[in-house]
């Protein structure tokens, strides 16, 4: 089975954005950048499946600025056999990702791409579903669990009220929970082979699909700062502000 | 114009969420009609036809739609959308997994989790776990929209629409469901409560987290939450999780209890109306957000506030 992983460069979870004063965006300039959280988890997931003899081989996939490179490294230091990197400066939103990836999906023939749930930048959670929709493949979301059944994948998912689960028959598409598995750390000799891995540069334009984007940002805002808060002495004077409060 | 709104239904009641995307949608404008689909839609139906505002409601049950799979919903959904300009759905995990596979198929850009309706093609929605607004015009021509809950109103129960039944798409479908296990509560449930105890790590195990916090929140008659941490930890169930990547509440009152404040976990809480935060680290980010705080050991603090109250 061939997996296919995209993985996309977002500003790191750690790091407290800044609205740009001009509202145009929020300020990307010298912050600590690196892999989606839940795309770690993904190819971490992926790598377990070849460990496993499941996968016969994980392509990682992104599209991005130059810089993106990094990521795929990273995600080929984790166990991926090469990447392709779709470069380009652009925002592209997810649906247009999820075109590109369709087209990724035509020529790669891969038997399950595995997705981040979200990425924490733009917090949409839609690439996976369009990629789904646009393949006409069923898709497993939320995975908290993955398992291959023949021709086909159980997956459970991490739903509103508990788990349900779900049977996918291959090929599918399927998004990542937190709670999957716990990536592994790249080694030093796994960093160092990954720079002999392969990864092909193409752009856009070399898979013809319109990614112009939909949406228009009219702008971007802090939001509304709450006012500061006193800190209580005890309980006793806690629960009487509460009351005054009108909370309990 | 006119938007299509997909109800979301549970033990044959219709969530609160279902009436909160109605107020969102009715601020698009246009008339609104309700779509109830999936096991006991007929039992629902009457009830969504109560909703101030809704001009129709569609009613689909059949096998397909039994557990609203993406697939089968998609099946139902996108053929309808030629009567419509709009379709809007709660942001909860079912709202999640069907809206995008519905926009692909319209090829149009879905926008999700908005928390403020500016006009027909304008809408506000957080991003980089709710530390910035991004208001946003789209430009398709059909628009699919999530709702995040707690920026609405739920719209009231004074309506009178006519019910229309519609038929469930034939499958099968690729995707088909096997079982749940869904986690038994007897306390409200956590994003619509007006009250919120929410436990972190500091609380050191299931057993402590069980023992202090589920007599606060009964106390309370609060829904039980918890940060990331305490989640990973098992100490308490996926599905309690408050942040980024898990619920969005705000109640009147949230009480975060052995809580830092990681970002990830304040963009899931920061809009409640009063904030308590009770942790012994004085220097912990959630006293940053927090109206009351208080810094003291949680063990010692939380049954006396429970006998408090």
């Amino acid at each position: 089975m061939k997996v296919l992983v995209p993985v996309k460069r977002v500003i790191d979870y750690n790091v407290k954005v800044r609205v740009k004063p001009d509202k145009t965006g929020v300020d990307l300039a010298n912050v600590k950048m690196s892999m989606n959280p839940f795309d770690e988890i993904s190819v971490e997931e992926a790598v377990r499946l070849k460990e496993a003899g499941t996968a016969t081989e994980v392509v990682i996939v992104s599209i991005g600025p130059q810089q993106a490179q990094e990521t795929i490294r990273t995600a080929l230091a984790m166990g991926g056999d090469r990447g392709i990197l779709i470069k380009t400066d652009e925002t592209v939103e997810p649906l247009g990702v999820a075109k590109l990836l369709a087209k990724v999906v035509e020529e790669e023939k891969p038997d399950l791409v595995i997705v981040g749930k979200q990425a924490i930048d733009d917090d949409s959670n839609q690439t996976g579903q369009m990629l789904a929709a646009l393949l006409d493949w069923p898709q497993g979301t939320f995975a908290y669990k993955l398992e291959k059944d023949g021709d086909a994948l159980t997956v459970t998912r991490e739903v509103d009220g508990g788990l349900q689960t779900v049977k996918l028959a291959l090929p599918a598409v399927v998004t990542v929970d937190l709670r999957l598995n716990e990536p592994r750390y790249a080694s030093l000799p796994n960093i160092m082979k990954a720079k002999k891995k392969p990864i092909d540069e193409k752009a856009p334009a070399d898979y013809g699909v319109d990614i112009a984007p939909r949406l228009t940002v009219v702008q971007v805002t802090e939001p509304p700062v709450r006012q500061a808060g006193e800190k209580v002495e005890d309980v006793a004077t806690l629960v009487s502000k509460l009351k005054t409060a009108g909370v309990v | 114009m006119a938007v299509l709104v997909i109800a979301e239904h549970h033990h044959g009641g219709l969530s609160d969420a279902t009436h909160k995307v109605v107020t969102a949608a009715a601020k698009f404008g246009g008339d609104v009609d309700l779509l109830v689909a999936g096991e006991n839609a007929a039992a629902v139906a009457p009830e969504a036809a109560k909703v101030s505002g809704v001009r129709k409601v569609l009613q689909a049950e059949g096998e397909t739609l039994r557990k609203q799979t993406a697939e089968a919903m998609e099946a139902l959904v996108v053929p309808l959308m030629a009567n419509y300009d709009a379709v809007f759905i709660a942001a909860t995990t079912t709202g999640k997994n069907i809206a995008p596979r519905i926009a692909a198929k319209l090829d149009v850009m879905q926008i999700s989790e908005i928390t403020a309706v500016i006009d027909a093609e304008t809408f506000e929605r957080p991003i980089y776990a709710g530390n910035a607004i991004m208001t946003v015009k789209s430009s398709d021509a059909k628009k699919v929209i999530t709702v995040r809950g707690t920026s609405f109103d739920a719209a009231g129960n004074d309506g009178s629409a006519s019910v229309e039944t519609i038929d469930a798409p034939a499958g099968p479908f690729k995707s088909e469901f096997v079982s749940e296990e869904m986690v038994k509560s007897d306390r409200p449930e956590l994003a619509g409560a007006k009250r919120v105890v929410s436990g972190g790590r500091a609380l050191g195990s299931a057993e402590k987290f069980q023992e202090l916090m589920f007599p606060l929140a009964d106390k309370l008659g609060a829904a039980v939450g918890a940060s990331r941490a305490a989640v990973d930890a098992g100490y308490a169930p996926n599905d309690y999780q408050v942040g980024q990547t898990g619920k969005i509440v705000a109640p009147e009152l949230y009480i975060a209890i052995g809580i830092s404040g990681a970002i990830q976990h304040l963009a899931g809480m920061k809009d409640s109306k009063v904030i308590v935060a009770i942790n012994k680290d004085e220097e912990a980010p959630i006293f940053q957000v927090s109206d009351y705080g208080l810094v003291a050991d949680l063990f010692v603090a939380v049954p006396e506030l429970t006998n408090a109250l």
